[in-house]
């Protein structure tokens, strides 16, 4: 498996879960999981996806990732309607381990509460929130 | 654990320089994954692989009634084993029930050693001390005197010999030899469906010969691994398909058990063995998406009709397996049956062992 080094992007938002999310335009935004939450499951075998149109809420769970011995939840950094998913992950789940950030990422979402956003943390802050883990 | 101190292995500083994912398991800090279990379960498939299992417990029996005692707590039949020979059983209690599974190696005349699971050690040796009471013999926990290391794979006998400058006992046979100078145990068994030895050490030699095969190029591999390479060829794993409410027929153990000995056990198991049980293990595979995992309900119709005792991702097959206890009628191979994964239910058939078949 290869795996980048821990990194944790500048221009993403954080949820405590271990998710990220990337703000695009006023209303939309692709969520994912940290660096932190691929290391700690392992190599993924299988994503679980919502369905387009589904609707999500912000701390739920909206999708499964399993690595060979444990499966986890998603949890939504923030609320909305599932616009795209990452079906490139159907058949290599395993770029969630290669590259969380980019080819890795999940699902794209219509934000119902871009407020939510201020909620979130910015990439120093979730690097301080993992010291503690 | 109720609170007692995880205990390590002595190649417990090599995982932790090796960067090893470690996890407690029965009692034990023991290291899950290194690389990834995919990587190490092909290295196993393909080349040969390592594991530490020194958290196995071990016990020797000897005496002049070794013999017959076994024979009263053991379910196959013991005299069967030669010396020098390897025998799988499994350990009842009266209602047959199974306490653990076991290999028994005979090494003397009059002296055997059981192989017992890490989880059921203490207990294991409760019941046999409490048996051995009626027989001329001495039951010896003697864990403390090994570390074991499970080199499995089409090439790790190859390396082992070459590496270790030893001979090697064929399949199901016992030898000793000298390992890192010490006396040790090798075992022509394992629990990956691989070609293989169980090496029995000493424990102060144990990092230098795991050094060793490093080096000549076994590759490190975790529990993680372990439980996915015994899946896939159907060996049961004590705690997910044996346990003391399941008997050895229910589990398919049968071909180990011969009740004419009067083992523990024996008057239940040929019941259960004449009158058929309500469930089967069997194993099965997931037709599309979907892992399943242990306690998973499965069903039939719309009716629940058993319970996933083992169950995970299959790297050689890239697909949900597991084995299950299955109502009995169902537990034909070709079944179709569904499995309820966390709420969604995933298309499976029921299939025959062993789930992953070794080209040949």
């Amino acid at each position: 498996m290869t795996v980048a080094e821990a990194n944790y992007p500048d221009d993403l938002l954080y949820h405590d879960q271990h998710d990220w999310a990337r703000l695009e335009g006023e209303d939309e935004a692709v969520f994912g999981i940290t660096w932190y939450a691929q290391d700690s499951l392992g190599e993924v075998v299988f994503f679980d996806p919502p369905e387009v149109g589904a609707t999500i809420d912000k701390d739920s769970s909206y999708a499964e990732v399993e690595s060979v011995k444990a499966v986890s939840d998603v949890i939504a950094p923030m609320s909305g309607e599932v616009v795209e998913v990452n079906d490139a992950l159907a058949d290599t789940p395993e770029k969630i381990n290669e590259d969380p950030y980019g080819d890795g990422w999940l699902v794209k979402v219509k934000l119902t509460q871009a407020a939510e956003a201020e909620a979130l943390h910015d990439a120093a802050e979730y690097r301080k929130l993992l010291e503690n883990e | 654990m109720n609170g007692a101190a995880l205990r390590r292995t002595p190649l417990y500083e090599r995982h932790a320089e090796l960067g090893a994912k470690i996890v407690p398991f029965a009692g034990w800090e023991m290291p899950v994954s290194y690389e990834g279990i995919r990587e190490e379960h092909s290295g196993v498939r393909t080349h040969a692989g390592m594991f530490d299992v020194s958290h196995m417990g071990e016990v020797e029996v000897e005496g002049p009634a070794a013999l017959a005692f076994l024979q009263r707590v053991l379910s196959n039949d013991v005299a069967a084993i030669e010396l020098g020979g390897a025998q799988y059983s499994c350990l009842c209690n009266e209602e047959g029930g199974v306490l653990d599974d076991l290999f028994a190696y005979r090494l003397g005349g009059d002296r055997y050693l059981l192989v017992t699971n890490a989880a059921n050690h203490e207990d294991d040796l409760a019941w046999l001390g409490r048996w051995s009471r009626a027989f001329d013999v001495l039951v010896r926990d003697v864990a403390d005197r090994y570390a074991m290391l499970a080199v499995q794979g089409p090439h790790a006998r190859g390396i082992v010999a070459r590496t270790l400058g030893i001979e090697l006992p064929p399949r199901m046979r016992v030898a000793t030899a000298r390992v890192g100078g010490r006396p040790a145990l090798v075992c022509g068994t394992g629990y990956t469906g691989e070609d293989g030895v169980e090496l029995l050490i000493d424990p102060e030699v144990a990092p230098p010969i795991w050094a060793e095969l490093l080096d000549a190029g076994v590759v490190p591999c975790g529990l993680g691994a372990r439980d996915t390479l015994r899946l896939e060829v159907c060996f049961p794993l004590h705690g997910n398909d044996l346990s003391p409410d399941r008997n050895p027929i229910e589990a398919g153990l049968g071909w180990c058990c011969r009740e004419a000995t009067g083992f523990v056990g024996a008057e239940a198991v040929a019941r259960a063995r004449a009158e058929g049980t309500a469930e089967k293990l069997a194993p099965f595979r997931i037709e599309g998406a979907g892992i399943p995992r242990q306690g998973n309900p499965v069903l039939a119709a719309d009716a629940e009709v058993g319970v996933v005792a083992s169950g995970s991702f299959s790297p050689s097959l890239e697909v949900g397996i597991g084995m299950a206890y299955l109502r009995s009628d169902l537990a034909e191979p070709g079944t179709e049956v569904e499995i309820d994964v966390r709420g969604k239910r995933r298309a499976a058939r029921v299939a025959s062992k062993p789930l992953y078949e070794k080209e040949r």
